[in-house]
């Protein structure tokens, strides 16, 4: 059975595409929350006052899903607080003054890997998280049976309009992602790798390419150009594409032998099994109409977006609407003063003019966003089943299949927020579930 | 700066597609079918359509305020709708009789179901038939006046005893009829524009016409130019690519379209050949607008990662 998956011709805007990544300086402050994963919020482990250098551990994963976190500035703690953070969670977050030095924490040495287990151990001490977005933590999607892994499927796709920084790291850090390739192949027994990139990043294919010639060993690379169609990169979407495997509704990747991972992770996983230094900085791509000077910003984590804004040659007007990542997915940001995080592909600054949107009108049954949607989701009947709170009706139009892209608010004629009720649909069946649980 | 910034679920962009713009591209892909008319039948094309449009309008617009309403004359629905009630009166209807069919399909029809979307039949189509019933509209006969016409009446009611108009005067639109249906290559040329601003897609007319003309090819003794009188003649090709393509009432899917261009054909097809009235157009696709939400909920899209195989 084929299945084709439609998509969507979205605008690229991709003004920083193939520019070369720019060093931030350190910042003055950097804050530095515990909740930059899916999972548990880490558990700090310094105090106000200690002295930290970058690389030193912050606070420690806490329980079988969460991640360590790293201090990104060399210099002092000076405040332990919640903060509100623009996923609703509120979580810890450790403040540092930066001594403006950068220097490394001596301590760091290079991971000794030997056995799966210690591979596991390793992904796990870098703190590295799904990069692409997701923040998932990388050491629990890679701890499973080696023997159920058929493909490692990168994901260079990228579909987002604005976002550039997963282009950077496949034209400029190659090496890093051949070393990690190494190590997951050697401990890991992974023999297929296959990336798939969007056709419209044409340097990071013939980068990747070159990559796979050289990666000469038990791992082969296979360098699949996609159609620039949205949301490529979706994971299920990536994983058709690139493997032809199907993976069903409420399965997880693994379930088909594939594991999913962003070519910007597996960069960081290969520079830390490297030199060592857990993540501690990322590549942001700092875009939108209200930004001076577009560009990929090498950015501590924990560096206030106003200060990553201000690198960047300030605002051109005030912006309306600030995002993390990039406009078809993206999180609105509340605060200017919110910092950098671990899976931080983009920030963008948008006009009042590019935030503008359309009118909410009258659905008028077009059929756009069920013809949309990528996975032949009818969104438009989904809307009335929820209106009707008929949880048997969502169950049977699938909602749970949503990867909320939106690509079906983003055709609707009326701009009906058809994915932001598939997601309150979700939440409405897990409810539902959860009430008749407790019933039981 | 902070306060001003503003939250929101993503999407943070959105295509630009709108109601009124699509309704805009209807108008406009209509317009050579009015142009056609007007040559056809004269001026008074253009005062009913002049009327239907005002009227459409003007109902929405009082019927919205008086139900304390948001206006919604700005999506341009209501003038498709007058538009198209008008193309399929006869030139030299009584206007009073074009101001009550506009009634009864902006407020009978649309308002009192709640608007735009909300209307499970097609309002001008509705209005049409309404009309046909109440009033006879469709059997007084405007003829062509930049012709000079022989038989009595459409093509479709010339039984045994008339003659025939030409391939291509059919084609033309010379002949007897509404004002908007008889030129079909005016409806042709509307039927590209619609396709290329993607507006529709072909499933729905292609079915549709296809379906009547190979039924009637076999019931025309196997002939081509039988069939094709068949299809050139009535209103199948403003109901086809105009009426029966409404978004409201007609399917979502490729398939359940395909589904109702075949059923809405057969029927016009059963309604010519065996019912009591000449033309069929307008009663296959108000029952077809009927069927139009169990045909959705037959023909929903395979969602990606149920069933089949597990490869």
């Amino acid at each position: 059975m084929t299945f084709s998956l439609r998509g969507l011709h979205v605008p690229h805007r991709k003004n920083t595409q193939d520019q070369p990544v720019v060093r931030m300086e350190a910042p003055k402050t950097v804050v530095i929350p515990m909740a930059m994963h899916i999972g548990k919020p880490a558990r700090p482990i310094v105090k106000v006052g200690d002295l930290v250098k970058v690389g030193t551990k912050l606070a420690e994963a806490d329980g079988m899903v969460s991640a360590p976190i790293y201090a990104s500035v060399s210099g002092k703690v000076t405040k332990l607080s919640d903060i509100l953070l623009s996923s609703g969670v509120t979580a810890p977050a450790v403040v540092i003054e930066s001594d403006g030095e950068m220097t490394p924490d001596d301590a760091l040495s290079v991971p000794v890997i030997d056995s799966k287990e210690s591979l596991i151990e390793a992904i796990k001490e870098s703190g590295i998280v799904g990069l692409g977005g997701a923040g998932f933590p990388t050491h629990v999607k890679f701890n499973v049976d080696p023997a159920r892994i058929e493909y490692l499927v990168i994901n260079g796709a990228e579909c987002e309009p604005y976002v550039t920084s997963d282009n950077a790291t496949m034209v400029e850090r190659g090496e890093d992602m051949a070393y990690a390739l190494r190590m997951l192949s050697k401990y890991l027994g992974i023999k297929n790798a296959i990336i798939g990139i969007e056709s419209n990043k044409k340097k990071s294919i013939a980068s990747m390419k070159q990559l796979a010639a050289d990666l000469s060993g038990a791992c082969t690379l296979q360098v699949k150009e996609l159609p620039a169609v949205y949301p490529q990169g979706g994971e299920k979407v990536l994983i058709y594409h690139t493997t032809g495997k199907v993976v069903p509704v409420g399965k997880l990747p693994i379930d088909v032998g594939c594991i999913v991972i962003n070519c910007t992770t597996l960069a960081t996983l290969g520079s830390y099994f490297k030199t060592g230094m857990p993540i501690v900085e990322k590549c942001v791509t700092v875009d939108g109409g209200a930004v001076k000077n577009p560009q990929n910003v090498l950015t501590p984590i924990g560096t206030s977006l106003a200060e990553l804004f201000e690198f960047c040659g300030g605002f051109t007007e005030e912006p309306a609407k600030l995002i993390y990542g990039g406009p078809m997915m993206g999180i609105t940001v509340p605060d200017a003063n919110a910092p950098v995080l671990k899976n931080t592909n983009a920030v963008l600054a948008l006009t009042e003019k590019e935030a503008k949107l359309p009118k909410t009108t009258a659905c008028i049954r077009c059929g756009a966003c069920t013809n949309t949607c990528p996975f032949g989701l009818a969104p438009a009947a989904i809307a009335r089943a929820l209106e009707n709170k008929n949880a048997e009706q969502l169950e049977e139009l699938m909602v749970n299949a949503c990867m909320e892209c939106g690509c079906c608010s983003f055709v609707c004629p009326a701009n009906r927020p058809l994915v932001q009720n598939n997601k309150l649909a979700k939440a409405f069946l897990r409810d539902q579930k959860a009430k008749e649980g407790a019933k039981a | 700066m902070n306060n001003k910034l503003k939250l929101s679920v993503s999407p943070h962009i959105h295509s630009g597609r709108s109601t009124s713009g699509i309704m805009r591209d209807v108008l406009i892909a209509l317009l050579p079918t009015t142009i056609a008319g007007t040559v056809i039948f004269g001026l008074r094309s253009l005062l009913v359509v002049a009327v239907c449009v005002a009227a459409c309008v003007g109902f929405e617009a009082l019927f919205n305020h008086i139900i304390k309403k948001e206006q919604t004359i700005g999506d341009f629905s209501a003038a498709v709708t007058g538009l198209l009630l008008a193309l399929n009166l006869q030139a030299n209807i009584p206007l009073w009789q074009c101001v009550v069919g506009s009634f009864f399909a902006i407020v009978v029809v649309k308002g009192l179901f709640g608007g735009i979307g909300c209307n499970p039949v097609n309002p001008a189509i509705t209005a049409r038939v309404f009309m046909l019933v109440a009033f006879g509209s469709m059997t007084v006969q405007a003829f062509p006046t930049i012709v000079d016409t022989v038989s009595g009446a459409t093509p479709l009611s010339l039984g045994e005893n008339g003659t025939m108009p030409s391939l291509l005067d059919l084609f033309l639109g010379l002949k007897g009829g509404a004002i908007g249906e008889t030129c079909v290559a005016a409806l042709l040329v509307g039927f590209v524009y619609l396709l290329v601003r993607r507006i529709i897609t072909w499933h729905i007319p292609v079915a549709f016409i296809g379906t009547v003309f190979v039924c009637s090819f076999f019931m025309e003794g196997m002939s081509p130019v039988g069939a094709l009188e068949m299809i050139l003649c009535g209103g199948l090709f403003i109901g086809a690519i105009f009426m029966a393509t409404d978004y409201v009432t007609s399917p979502a899917t490729p398939k359940g379209k395909l589904i109702f261009g075949v059923g809405a054909g057969l029927i016009t097809f059963i309604i010519r050949y065996f019912g009591v009235y000449p033309e069929g157009v307008s009663f296959a696709i108000l029952f077809m607008n009927i069927l139009t939400p169990y045909i959705d909920s037959w023909t929903r899209h395979k969602v990606f990662g149920v069933g089949g195989k597990k490869a």
